[in-house]
């Protein structure tokens, strides 16, 4: 297991390379460079050109790359050119309002899709299906940003229960974390339903019944424990694409995590501190996914039976 | 047993058409029964007439863009059923000439990733061998990166236009499409019909695109229809950060965008953009469901 582990890990950096090559060449691209963001119009062309010879910004691309790359090999991210900051240091300052929100999302989630998706399952064709179904559909068609001003206006605005921006209070993150929510119920509660019908027709419930066991045993210890494979992926995948996928909740909610780092080094062509935010967000996404196929052995003996046999030989695909 | 299949070949092109005809009307037999998926697509049919009419009814000079300043900010009334902006402009009719923005994005867009990740999910699926081991490394790549924060990349880069914006939310997909699309071929690459068409001398091209792309279809079809819900709040979430169509066109996300410094005292301003988008995303959803369980009723339970 762990042989596989390692593998699985060792993957990650030519990965991580190929991200750090295409991030850095799409940024480069972009009009205007970080000197003339930095200077704006105060600054003479002369004095721009002197700081960027002296951020080394006049080599050619490949060249600055090569170098980049050098320093990414030896685990160096740079520094930000425009807070000449650690890049490492000013992403993990970030990363805890991050790693807030994506878990609160991901509880708000859980909370609403598992009972909902179990219970749409059971009671299939019934009203709860048919809610759970108009639930599932308006959670994937509602824009996340339209959701939270929505949720700023009735909840913030009209009612002031809770604060629209910022993370000062610790009331601060209710809108942003059921706004995402919502929308991460939606596919998870889909995932649920699907999965627990699947499972719900064996024979092996028939015969739990037939023993004496409960319905409320039936569904939770038979039923529910053997559709867990998908919804456990559906909820890696989300947990991970919210930890760098949250930049417009993060946008609209003034939270101050990494995807409005990213924005912002974006908007101020930092090359270095766009690139390196990627490539640790992209590292920490693929650590969420490689758990969530770890995981899968402790909810499945089967699972866990083909890790020990063969370790090496189990992907993704 | 020899004489069947010498019928069977002599009547090969009328019962390929006959076949043909009754897979499609077996469908659509499949999807009316469903009252949501008609229902979505009776409204969508209505945005995409709205959006094609819009311009020849609403003049976009007069109507859409010109800021009357003594109409600021007004409510919704009868003179102007979703109110006034903060230039005076009719929200109602901008909303009605957006739809042309956000439906053209989300079919383009979807064109664009189905173009790009289709093909290359179709040869990697046939080809197979190196070709598919570098292009499934190239689709774990760029899967691989945040989709949104590779879309700001995009935009960022090549300027905020329009086309710009269509190209960046496409590419995002693509390697979903190369995924659906690989697995679709390498369901059937194995059937004996393209064997025996290989037998018969087909090139590789020829039952690439003649034999495996159609019978490939389902799933694909299946997934730009879903997809396009997507694309059009993505893009929308990225006209709302700034990278999208440039003002004053009446984007919808730019809308919402500019909206937000009216929440407050204005909300009616940032409630009817977003509507529009939910209506449009959702009847687009529905008839993905139910495209979805009309062409593999296996599923539908």
């Amino acid at each position: 297991m762990s042989r596989y582990v390692i593998k699985r890990l060792l993957l990650l950096i030519p990965i991580m390379l190929a991200v750090s090559f295409i991030v850095y060449f799409i940024i480069d691209f972009a009009p205007g460079d970080v000197v003339d963001i930095i200077a704006g119009n105060e600054m003479s062309e002369q004095h721009k050109q002197i700081m960027r010879e002296e951020m080394g910004l006049n080599d050619p691309l490949p060249f600055r790359y090569l170098r980049y790359m050098a320093g990414l090999l030896r685990g160096d991210l740079g520094i930000s050119y425009v807070t000449n900051k650690d890049v490492f240091d000013v992403y993990m300052m970030r990363l805890p309002a991050t790693l807030q929100l994506a878990t609160a999302c991901t509880v708000v989630a859980l909370l609403i899709a598992i009972p909902l998706g179990i219970n749409a399952a059971v009671h299939q064709n019934s009203w709860i299906d048919s809610c759970s179904t108009v639930l599932g559909l308006l959670g994937i068609s509602i824009p996340i940003f339209w959701l939270g001003l929505m949720m700023i206006l009735v909840f913030s605005l009209n009612l002031g229960w809770f604060p629209s921006i910022g993370n000062d209070s610790p009331l601060s993150i209710v809108l942003p974390a059921v706004t995402v929510g919502v929308g991460q119920a939606a596919l998870i509660m889909r995932t649920t339903r699907s999965s627990m019908l699947e499972v719900i027709r064996q024979d092996y419930l028939r015969t739990a019944r037939a023993k004496g066991a409960s319905e409320k045993a039936v569904i939770r210890k038979h039923a529910f424990k053997n559709a867990l494979i998908p919804i456990l992926t559906v909820i890696g995948t989300q947990y991970g694409a919210a930890l760098g996928g949250a930049v417009v909740t993060e946008t609209v909610f003034a939270w101050p995590g990494v995807g409005r780092l990213m924005v912002d080094s974006i908007n101020n062509r930092d090359t270095q501190m766009v690139t390196g935010a990627i490539i640790l967000t992209t590292m920490l996404s693929s650590v969420v996914i490689l758990l969530i196929d770890l995981a899968y052995a402790f909810v499945d003996p089967r699972i866990k039976a083909r890790y020990m046999k063969r370790g090496d030989n189990l992907g993704r695909k | 047993m020899e004489e069947n299949s010498v019928i069977f070949d002599s009547g090969l092109t009328a019962s390929k058409k006959y076949k043909k005809r009754s897979q499609i009307s077996e469908i659509w037999h499949n999807f009316k029964k469903n009252k949501g998926a008609v229902l979505g697509l009776i409204v969508l049919a209505i945005i995409i007439v709205t959006s094609l009419i819009a311009n020849f009814v609403i003049d976009y000079d007069t109507k859409i863009i010109r800021q009357v300043v003594s109409e600021r900010l007004q409510g919704p009334s009868t003179k102007h059923f979703f109110g006034t902006d903060q230039y005076g402009r009719d929200i109602f009719l901008r909303i009605l000439y957006g739809a042309r923005y956000s439906l053209a994005i989300g079919f383009l867009s979807v064109m664009v990733s189905l173009a790009i990740g289709g093909v290359l999910g179709i040869i990697a699926g046939y080809v197979g061998g190196v070709v598919e081991n570098i292009i499934m490394r190239l689709c774990d790549v760029f899967s691989s990166i945040p989709s949104l924060l590779l879309a700001i990349c995009i935009s960022t880069a090549f300027g905020a236009s329009t086309l710009v914006l269509m190209f960046s939310v496409g590419i995002v997909s693509v390697p979903a499409f190369a995924r659906v699309a690989r697995a679709a071929v390498m369901t059937v690459v194995d059937s004996e019909y393209i064997e025996a068409a290989r037998a018969a001398g087909a090139t590789k091209m020829r039952i690439m695109f003649t034999h495996i792309l159609p019978n490939s279809l389902a799933p694909i079809i299946v997934q730009v229809t879903m997809r396009v819900g997507s694309a059009i709040t993505t893009a929308s979430s990225l006209s709302f950060l700034g990278l999208g169509v440039p003002t004053p066109a009446p984007e919808w996300g730019g809308m919402l965008s500019e909206s937000r410094a009216f929440i407050r005292d204005y909300s009616y301003m940032t409630m009817f953009p977003g509507i529009a988008i939910v209506i449009t995303v959702l009847s687009i959803n529905l008839i993905g469901d139910g495209l979805r369980d009309a062409m593999d009723p296996k599923l539908k339970r």
